[in-house]
């Protein structure tokens, strides 16, 4: 079978499981999403931009089950002041949501199709769009078309509290897809967290406006459990003096492709995506990141820290794209593995494309094992080579963590981090 | 305290010897220099005794009190109350000097059966043992010797020591790095640590810095071996004939 007639097999068969919800305000943009897709077909292990990470778990028509993962630790954020919205395998939970207000905040549902949201008409599925060039990202594409659930909030002003995304997976076969639309109006700010693994396979989309001197942090934690899967993607358009910060962290999970696709539009813009992850055994984990300069005096940032260990992959695919006119781009980007054992590998691609003659970029990529000689140094003053050894572990991550501007959000990462260390010692 | 028999050491990866049966006894509150010229061992020694991996012990002996140093993994040798003041002290970005201290200390307790120390209890001490070598609190604050001067790392070794209360340390070339004034501050801070139940084997090219912390024996290191043992005035002789007129006198 050529490779195309083999891409269209695929699709059609995921296609032929699906149904287009009935959208409202959101049909065209969905029934767009779906011509797209048959056009695109979903990606397969032929093309380019997966060419470390296999695909067809993410595309076959079935979600492949996954057990369930029970453990006893108190839910992350669980003592940060904050409105939480709950999702079990992508099924709203009202009960276990707060009310859905918050001064300076419009918060709505995807699911809510007989409501017309004409702010986020204006983005759903358009960011996206837009998110495909140059690069084609179907199982976006199809996220647009078949999303039956998500959360729409309009920022108007400074937010009080952050809000929460709960994602909680209690079905070892669920499979869900749900697409997020966040828009910040000038100045306002808002801090959005995520937690949870959300179902057996997750297919999401969140779509992210900000506009001038507006600022959205972003910190996201994608749960433990070994055998889920997802691909996520995140598209923001950042305006003139805004700020846009993500952090992501990956314990476990047998496949995980975080891809973030982010156009600086207005002058003197910030954006920083940073994730650190932690993989064990039978697990893939891959970054991909296109950050587009379209603007003057912008500055992106990209920090990836890995720790792979028992047959882990790490895959980092990172772009930067300074178009002409993009003058005093500053451009940074890191990612680097820890690899814990020989078994373990990280396959890296970064690349720079720039039509501006005065920029800074940088990149750098290094895959190290433990550092013999502070390994020493730990145990030297008494600390035995275990605890060193995560310690160590601890100090690889903090660049990617630091990148959290939060203290209080930042540390209860850092003890969640050195708690399932110190568990995983026993 | 600490006894050295017919050590000898050499390289793991490759057939270098490096010590060549090194004899040594440093009795309980006794201040010991090593001195030798370059490629003598001094370091190796030190590395050795406190269990640096990379080297082939091939015959001898090395105990702390009763204890078997060379038996055990390196942070069994610090719970047993051996300490090596680091030539280069290891930056590690990301994890507070607190933190590492605090991990240490307690380590080393729990290892000997004792209680671990409190918070609070181990702000205090911490703060006031900072406060006689001059570090700050953002120094405390900050990741382990990140962003350190070379005299400031040298002074966060003394705190270690301080904080870790060993029985015997090693302090491999301490002086390297300093500037007199940070020379003064870090022995200052070793003699404040002198006492009966505490011995120190300090490794050092030049005499300058046993003028600050007085030995009561000065061993000359030269190949492999320990060439020439006595008091204080030897530290002198080299520094003013360096170490032809030993080598010679012993070969």
């Amino acid at each position: 079978m050529s490779a195309v007639a083999e891409t269209m097999n695929v699709t059609d068969e995921r296609l032929a499981g699906l149904t287009l919800p009935a959208g409202g305000w959101s049909d065209a943009a969905r029934k767009d999403a779906l011509s797209r897709v048959q056009m695109m077909g979903l990606p397969s292990r032929r093309d380019e931009y997966w060419k470390f990470t296999r695909p067809d778990t993410l595309t076959q028509a079935f979600a492949v089950p996954a057990a369930l993962f029970h453990n006893d630790e108190a839910a992350l954020f669980d003592d940060v002041e904050r409105l939480k919205i709950v999702f079990v395998d992508g099924v709203f939970d009202a009960d276990a949501s707060d009310d859905l207000s918050l001064e300076g905040v419009n918060i709505e549902r995807l699911a809510s199709a007989d409501t017309d949201i004409h702010w986020a008409r204006d983005i759903y599925g358009v960011l996206e769009t837009n998110g495909q060039k140059p690069v084609e990202r179907p199982l976006a594409a199809l996220n647009t078309a078949f999303a039956t659930d998500g959360v729409l909030i309009h920022v108007t002003g400074a937010a009080s509290k952050p809000i929460n995304m709960i994602y909680l997976h209690n079905s070892e076969t669920s499979d869900v897809m749900l697409h997020n639309v966040i828009k910040l109006d000038a100045g306002a700010s808002l801090t959005v967290l995520e937690t949870g693994p959300a179902a057996a396979r997750l297919n999401m989309v969140t779509e992210v406006e900000v506009a001038d001197t507006a600022a959205l942090h972003h910190i996201r934690a994608q749960g433990r459990d070994h055998e889920c899967r997802a691909a996520t993607h995140i598209f923001a358009r950042l305006g003139t003096e805004s700020v846009f910060k993500s952090f992501t962290l990956t314990a476990n999970g047998v496949m995980t492709r975080n891809e973030c696709v982010l156009e600086l539009t207005g002058d003197d813009a910030k954006a920083t995506v940073g994730g650190a992850c932690v993989g064990d055994g039978d697990f893939h984990h891959d970054d991909t990141v296109f950050i587009t300069h379209d603007a003057e005096n912008c500055e992106s940032r990209q920090v990836f820290k890995k720790v792979l260990r028992n047959g882990a992959t790490g895959v980092f695919q990172g772009k930067i794209l300074v178009k002409a006119g993009a003058q005093k781009t500053d451009g940074y980007q890191i990612s680097q593995s820890l690899l814990l054992d020989g078994d373990s590998q990280f396959l890296a691609k970064p690349e720079l494309e720039i039509y501006a003659d005065d920029v800074i970029c940088s990149h750098g990529s290094t895959s190290g094992a433990i550092d013999e000689t502070a390994l020493f140094y730990l145990q030297s003053r008494g600390i035995s080579k275990p605890v060193a050894t995560d310690l160590l572990t601890l100090s690889f991550l903090a660049e990617a963590v630091d990148e959290i501007e939060d203290e209080t959000l930042r540390e209860q990462i850092n003890q969640r981090m050195a708690s399932w260390l110190e568990r995983r010692r026993g | 305290m600490l006894k050295i028999e017919n050590l000898h050491v050499k390289l793991e990866d490759e057939e270098k010897q490096i010590l060549k049966g090194v004899n040594l006894e440093v009795g309980a509150g006794q201040v010991h220099a090593i001195m030798g010229p370059n490629g003598s061992g001094k370091s190796t020694l030190s590395y050795v005794l406190s269990g640096r991996e990379g080297y082939e012990v091939t015959d001898g002996e090395a105990h702390l009190g009763d204890v078997d140093l060379l038996d055990i993994e390196p942070e069994e040798r610090a719970a047993a109350g051996l300490f090596l003041a680091f030539q280069y002290p290891v930056e590690i970005p990301g994890v507070g000097n607190m933190t590492f201290l605090r991990t240490a200390v307690n380590a080393q307790r729990k290892a000997r059966g004792e209680e671990e120390m409190s918070a609070a209890e181990f702000l205090k001490v911490v703060r006031a043992k900072a406060r006689t070598l001059k570090i700050d609190s953002d120094m405390l604050k900050r990741p382990v010797n990140v962003g350190f001067s070379g005299g400031e790392k040298k002074r966060n070794e003394i705190l270690q020591m301080a904080m870790l209360e060993p029985k015997m340390c090693i302090l491999d070339e301490t002086d390297s790095g300093l500037d007199v004034d940070a020379m003064k501050l870090v022995s200052e801070g070793v003699n404040a640590l002198r006492s009966e139940g505490r011995s120190f084997l300090v490794i050092t090219h030049y005499q300058r810095l046993l003028d600050h912390i007085k030995p009561d024996v000065v061993h000359i290191m030269a190949n492999g071996r320990i060439i020439k043992s006595g008091g204080p005035e030897l530290a002198l002789e080299v520094e003013q004939n360096g170490y032809a007129d030993i080598l010679a006198e012993v070969s």
